[in-house]
């Protein structure tokens, strides 16, 4: 039978598609493209409507909170989640609820920062080992190396406990931690793009180190950076609330998840939602963080041409 | 081979060094401090005596001096007293290392044990139900914070279900029972922490085990194993796995950070007294020698398992070898 070829009518209908989309894809700028094949991943838009949202209640938190998160009612303490309490009351008697908000300011500012100083590092580190190579290059990943072989949590705890323990440490310690996966993903890239014809014109032309790393080669080594970037929200997010948790990152009164859940720790025999509402946040966020992720990788990846 | 041996051993030395500078440096230029804590409290001590007591923990030398000196205390094996109770640093690991190696050795017995099998099985039926009920699965998995599945876990089997103990190592009065009963309240307290510190591996392992079988399914000595008319069976577990678990050796090194230095979270979690608890309690503590005990000794034993990972690596694939 001849099912599936279709009367000669649908198949000029299809070339016409067709066409349409080579032309399409021909006018689409590189954001454009990452955008269509993003859409289509129902998993990574949950997780940037979510960021989405919770950049916005971060942003607008003292707007919406019932309560006043600092505000201390003894006569109310430790009462479970109920229509006046969302998410319950401390052993304080504050509302959970409105510190979980005023939490997410804390975790999602020390996300960015942190990453946004992991990522300075990194690119520099990573740019100068891959484009100059020799000595520079083994002297930079020997000691990349060294920083992968300390265990990571406990470089941060000393870290912490040296410098004090402040929201401005949490960043900058985590900043300067999580920069060698980053360095060594963008070194890999250096190294295949510093011999291609582009960079030879460049230096032909003239131009020096600085610009042919930063104006030539830099921006086509940025796909993989930016997915690394998301993922590292994710991570410091993590840390941040760990930290936090072990009464080491963000101090008493200020809210953060992590710090609500120490209490939840302490009160686990008589007070499950103080473990389990700060606790969920951080998962939510952190998983939106790594579905979007992984969702930007998929849409960056050239092997994956539909 | 031991050209290569002798190379990824000097490596490692130089890789320890490294470590243990950069520990004694942050440790020491660092604001915090151990004659701070000892003498914030009190405002009448005295200048003076403030430097007595850095005179006695030879504080107020050179940093390079200072550091010279505990590399010839540390070739043999002497990491000196602690600040805190003047008790052999090294006496103080050799007490909390049984514990660790117990959780970490369990933890990465199930890890492998569990996420290999799952790893092959999403590989061979990728995009089932099952592959994406465990990529789903993984995906939680990355994402939880270990100490919040640790809460969870407590509250469900130790405060709501009352079966499981939620913290340490034994029940108070478990000398006195008998050997079985004792072994069954080690289990017990062994449940909830090598769970939680082996969900996170689980995690990552089966997500590797699956890309790495699914690269080598489709090469061309797995089309030829096929058309020679081998079984599925055959196919997969006597061609594809051997090839596809090669990367995962080098995993298992590069997870050996994480294990144990990620310990002392839930071994804080559940008051488990293993080594990342005491390096969490020294560093609380300024206790500097017993600081540089752990992380050494931590390295230590990293570089050892990462050692071992490249050396089995480098005997199933030859072409490492030559490189």
């Amino acid at each position: 039978m001849t099912q599936g070829l279709g009367t000669s009518k649908e198949s000029k209908k299809l070339k016409k598609i067709k066409k349409e989309k080579i032309m399409k894809d021909r006018t689409e700028g590189i954001w454009q493209i990452i955008w269509r094949r993003l859409k289509k991943n129902k998993f990574a838009i949950f997780g940037m409507v979510v960021i989405i949202l919770l950049s916005i209640i971060a942003i607008v938190s003292p707007l919406i909170s019932p309560y006043n998160p600092y505000e201390q009612n003894l006569t109310e303490r430790l009462q479970p989640p109920s229509l006046k309490h969302l998410c319950g009351t401390d052993e304080l008697g504050r509302d959970v609820f409105s510190r979980m908000l005023y939490g997410s300011r804390i975790s999602l500012s020390v996300g960015l920062i942190a990453v946004l100083i992991a990522t300075t590092i990194g690119i520099i580190v990573g740019s100068i080992s891959g484009y100059f190579g020799g000595v520079v290059d083994n002297i930079l990943m020997r000691f990349v190396d060294i920083m992968l072989s300390i265990p990571t949590l406990f470089l941060i705890l000393m870290l912490i406990v040296f410098l004090g323990p402040s929201i401005f440490n949490v960043m900058l310690v985590i900043g300067l931690t999580a920069w060698t996966d980053l360095a060594r993903l963008v070194r890999a890239e250096f190294l295949s793009l510093k011999n291609r014809e582009y960079v030879l014109a460049a230096k032909a032309a003239g131009a020096g180190h600085f610009r042919i790393i930063f104006r030539h080669i830099l921006p086509n080594a940025l796909s993989p950076v930016f997915v690394s970037v998301i993922f590292g929200v994710a991570g410091a997010i993590l840390l941040e609330s760990s930290l936090s948790f072990l009464g080491l990152g963000v101090q008493p009164p200020t809210a953060s998840w992590g710090n609500i859940l120490t209490s939840g720790k302490d009160y686990i025999e008589s007070a499950w939602w103080l473990s389990f509402f700060p606790g969920f946040a951080i998962f939510i966020t952190v998983m939106s963080y790594n579905l979007l992720g992984e969702g930007l990788r998929d849409a960056l990846d050239p092997r994956l041409i539909e | 081979m031991i050209n290569y041996i002798f190379k990824r051993l000097l490596l490692s030395i130089v890789v320890l060094f490294g470590i243990t500078l950069i520990t004694f440096v942050i440790i020491h230029i660092t604001p915090g401090g151990p004659t701070i804590l000892q003498t914030q409290m009190n405002t009448k001590v005295s200048p003076d005596s403030v430097a007595r007591l850095k005179a006695l923990y030879d504080l107020d030398k050179p940093l390079h001096i200072q550091y010279i000196k505990w590399l010839k205390r540390f070739i043999k094996l002497d990491f000196g007293e602690s600040f805190v109770d003047n008790s052999p640093v090294i006496k103080k690991i050799i007490e909390r290392l049984p514990a660790t190696l117990t959780l970490n050795i369990l933890s990465l017995f199930f890890i492998f044990l569990i996420a290999i099998p799952i790893g092959i099985f999403s590989a061979v039926k990728q995009d089932s139900f099952y592959d994406k009920t465990f990529t789903t699965i993984s995906f939680i998995g990355f994402s939880i914070p270990t100490f919040w599945l640790a809460l969870l876990l407590m509250l469900l089997f130790g405060v709501y279900l009352q079966i499981l103990p939620i913290s340490g190592m034994r029940s108070p009065n478990a000398e006195n029972f008998p050997f079985l009963l004792n072994l069954w309240d080690r289990i017990k307290h062994l449940i909830l922490p090598v769970f939680v510190s082996a969900f996170g591996g689980i995690a990552s392992i089966s997500r590797y085990t699956r890309s790495s079988m699914l690269e080598v399914i489709r090469q061309d000595y797995i089309r030829v194993a096929r058309a020679k008319g081998l079984s599925e069976k055959e196919v997969i577990f006597k061609h594809a796995l051997k090839n596809a678990l090669l990367p995962i050796i080098t995993i298992l090194g590069l997870s050996l950070p994480g294990l144990i230095g990620g310990g002392f979270i839930f071994e804080t979690i559940f008051a488990w007294p293993g080594m990342g608890r005491l390096g969490y309690d020294s560093a609380m503590s300024f206790d500097y020698p017993v600081i540089m005990g752990v992380v050494t000794i931590g390295a230590l034993l990293t570089l050892i398992g990462n050692l071992i990972a490249d050396i089995t690596y480098a005997l199933v694939d030859p072409r490492i070898r030559y490189q």
